[in-house]
């Protein structure tokens, strides 16, 4: 057999953020004409691994060989002088700017002290014609869809001479075209002595372009895989691991009337991206209806939806039989529905003010709390400290600023104001990202008790455990929609495996 | 006929010093740091100008002290955007409150700084020393276009040349590719390898700079000297016409000649009987208020740098 040469080769890499490890001891050896996937869930550590490759950031062990020398990347000048090459998620361009201007930046050819547009151009034109881009060098980036936009960001990495190409997730802006057309430019790549690292978690991609896979797990190693000798199913299962499903205590599944009915709905972004795909879905009172899926695939945009903070194309949404369309948030809050945003920081909580003020966010309006010109303060404050000790929320007292509070004890905050209104429909999405295992524990707790009392939940969560061990039932969503239902008793982490990475059973 | 020659002949001399101004604060603002400070510094450029032009006077070095106080105008209103420099990129302050600031700082000092040099006078010795126009041989005698383009301070040609040079620079250059291009997305600048502190360092510094030329201007060419109110407020119209001529050197420069305009007009219209009737004020009040016309006018249209006024932190990705 040939021996194919090592471009680049990790040995043992591990990245500290404090006492938690993104990375530990990975290795990874790519070679040169390869398209190499790097498969992994959310939060594997695929993206911390590759900026320490490009320089972003120093690991804090292991050694890294870029053609079979040992080599400390400094910093990203020095990785594309590596011949190492960076296609971000997140586009760096100038939308000002023509495709030339942008690709020549900062290694600007010259005539005298000019810019020699010319020769930029031309030379801008060859490259794109050599590996199949079709760019046109003249046009402003403002006017380029997203797809195009990600072929200036490739032409970048190539004209600086760049042989090995790493892609952080490039589909996950991308519409099916574009993506197709993405994975030919790829096979271009390699054909023409590039190599490629493709990070990534979708299954299809890799087999249909990548020669080899490694799959990474909580920042660790787990194995790699030829593509041609492995198929989906080893994938899934070596990406999501052996999870350990245990239900929780909880009284038999009894669901009651539908609260919350979803039909139909369609989402569709600025560039002609599909975000939401004829979502339907309903959840009874006194169920957990569980979302599953990887980051990014409409589940924000769906709870957005329900509570009315962004607006749909088409479809429909009832609480309680009643349409939603046309109401304000407080309207739908008012309604029943109580909600756990994603994000604590920017949606959940105002971080400069206290407990007891944070609890009174949503409701601070209305009689019980004020009357018609001040704030019952000393009502607030009284209340404030009630539920403290029935969330089990730990700080000095209830005047304690919630910025400097634990990301468990701020999540009890919000449980708090949102249980306590007595909902009839709670969604909570990713409850306990972040959290210790107590704090975890508690909340758990809190939403069987919900569900024991007759609440329709809508649980988003990318943690499957967390999935497996409250829904009644679970969805599957990618790529903006609903591809399958299972029952959490009787499923595998294969099956949910493969739906998440979006192979329907 | 004449009149209309001298009309714009005057708006030339008024449309240099905001135009000169107003360059700085393009330049500052092409490379994302918002620019109120253009009336401090042309301020201290204006103070500058005057006592440079005054001590160069009094060493008896005679037609070369307005340019000697051109140049302390320039070198030492640098050292002062120094602190604008600290304040904004090193300390990351908001751009808007350092820029008014600076000037509250420059306006006070400059004052402070004339009581103590000159034994608690309220202005500046007047300079006898002043740029004097230059008549272009033969294109000077051509009527009309003589008076209104050929009889003209050495200021207006420099002026003319920073600006034609300036556009070069900034759209035909490797360097101003990469000032507009930190203005519009650090990032990116960033990510190609360039140090985009490096560039808006700089960039603050001749900003500053460059506006003291336009405080300067006025005192070495129309007023003789400096006191509190010689720029009073022409900074602010020539942010205005930054704007106006949307962050480019000839659009700058035309927006400067508008309001040039607006000043000159104010001069000779109150030469004519006719016009008796409409207090002085109103005449005042013209070049604001056609600032104020032309913002309104061209607001919507006008494009700014699009990471103007951010901070730019490379660790946040």
């Amino acid at each position: 057999m040939k021996r194919v040469e090592k471009v680049l080769e990790l040995k043992n890499i591990s990245k500290k953020f404090g006492e938690f490890y993104a990375n530990k001891n990975i290795n990874l050896e790519i070679g040169r004409g390869q398209i190499h996937a790097l498969l992994g869930e959310n939060g594997a550590g695929k993206s911390t691994l590759m900026s320490t490759v490009f320089g972003l950031h120093q690991p804090d062990g292991g050694e890294i060989y870029v053609y079979e020398r040992q080599i400390k990347i400094e910093n990203p000048n020095h990785a594309i002088k590596l011949g190492i090459g960076m296609v971000h998620q997140h586009f760096k361009l100038v939308e000002d700017f023509t495709v030339t201007e942008n690709i020549i930046l900062g290694m600007e050819p010259k005539i005298g002290h000019r810019i020699n547009m010319k020769s930029a151009t031309k030379e801008v034109k060859d490259l794109s014609e050599k590996y199949g881009l079709k760019v046109d060098p003249n046009s402003k980036v403002e006017n380029l869809a997203v797809g195009v936009q990600q072929k200036v960001e490739i032409l970048k990495a190539l004209y600086r001479g760049a042989n090995i190409l790493i892609f952080d997730e490039p589909t996950a802006v991308l519409t099916p075209d574009e993506i197709g057309e993405l994975l030919d430019i790829m096979k271009t790549l390699v054909a023409e002595g590039k190599s490629i690292v493709l990070i990534t978690h979708k299954l299809n991609e890799i087999m249909s372009v990548a020669d080899k896979c490694t799959v990474i797990r909580r920042g660790e190693y787990i194995k790699t895989v030829d593509i041609k000798d492995t198929d989906e199913n080893e994938l899934a299962q070596l990406m999501v691991g052996k999870t350990i499903s245990k239900q929780l205590d909880k009284n038999p599944f009894n669901p009651a009337d539908k609260i919350l009915e979803i039909n139909h709905l369609h989402l569709v972004s600025k560039s002609g991206r599909k975000i939401l795909d004829d979502v339907s879905l309903t959840v009874h009172g006194g169920e957990v209806l569980g979302i599953a899926g990887v980051d990014g695939n409409g589940q924000s945009e769906l709870v957005e939806s329900i509570v009315n903070m962004i607006e749909t194309n088409t479809g429909e949404i009832k609480i309680k039989g009643q349409s939603t369309k046309g109401k304000s948030i407080r309207d739908i809050f008012e309604s029943g529905v109580s909600y756990v945003p994603a994000d604590r920081h920017k949606h959940g909580l105002v971080l400069d003010k206290n407990i007891s003020e944070n609890l009174i966010l949503i409701e601070y309006y209305k009689k019980q709390y004020n009357d018609g010109l001040n704030l019952k303060k000393m009502l607030i404050r009284d209340e404030g400290k009630q539920k403290m000790q029935a969330f089990d929320i730990r700080a000095e007292s209830e005047a304690t600023i919630v910025r400097g509070m634990s990301g468990g004890n701020q999540q009890k905050v919000i449980l708090a104001r949102e249980i306590s209104r007595n909902p009839e429909l709670l969604i909570i999405v990713q409850p306990t990202r972040g959290l210790d295992i107590g704090a975890i524990n508690f909340i758990h707790n809190q939403i069987i008790r919900l569900r024991d009392q007759g609440v329709a939940i809508l649980l988003v969560s990318f943690e499957l455990e967390e999935l497996l061990s409250l829904s009644d039932r679970i969805n599957i969503i990618f790529d903006g929609k609903i591809i399958g239902q299972v029952d959490p008793n009787n499923t595998n982490d294969t099956e949910l495996g493969l739906m998440m990475a979006g192979k329907g059973v | 006929m004449e009149v209309l020659a001298n009309v714009i002949n005057g708006s030339i001399v008024f449309a240099v010093a905001l135009a000169l101004g107003a360059l700085g604060g393009m330049l500052s603002e092409r490379a994302g740091v918002i620019n109120l400070g253009v009336e401090g510094f042309m301020i201290s450029g204006a103070f500058f100008g005057a006592i440079g032009a005054h001590y160069a006077e009094t060493l008896n070095l005679g037609g070369l002290s307005p340019w000697i106080g051109l140049m302390t105008a320039f070198i030492f209103t640098g050292l002062f955007s120094f602190l604008y420099v600290m304040a904004t990129l090193k300390f990351k302050a908001d751009h808007v409150i350092s820029g008014v600031v600076i000037n509250l700082l420059s306006a006070n000092a400059t004052f402070f700084l004339v009581k103590l040099l000159f034994d608690g006078a309220a202005d500046t010795p007047r300079i006898s020393n002043m740029f004097r126009r230059i008549n272009i041989p033969l294109l000077s005698d051509i009527p009309f276009l003589g008076i209104a383009f050929f009889r003209s301070y050495p200021t207006t040609y420099l002026a003319l040349a920073i600006i034609v040079i300036g556009s070069y620079i900034l759209f035909k250059t490797p360097i101003g590719l990469r000032v507009r291009g930190t203005g519009e997305n650090p990032g990116s600048v960033d990510t190609a390898g360039i140090n985009v502190y490096k560039i808006k360092f700089w960039s603050v510094m001749l900003s500053g700079s460059l506006s003291a030329l336009g405080g300067a201007t006025i005192v070495l060419t129309s007023n003789g000297n400096f006191s509190f109110n010689t720029i009073a407020g022409q900074g602010y119209i020539a942010i205005a016409a930054v704007i106006l001529g949307r962050w480019k050197p000839y659009g700058v420069m035309w927006g400067a000649l508008l309001f040039g305009f607006a000043q000159a007009i104010k001069d000779q219209i109150q030469i004519f009987p006719s016009f008796d009737a409409i207090p002085t004020e109103v005449f005042y009040l013209l070049p604001y208020v056609i600032t104020l016309i032309a913002l309104i006018l061209t607001g919507s249209k006008s494009k700014a740098p699009k990471a103007l006024g951010t901070h730019y932190d490379s660790s946040v990705k």
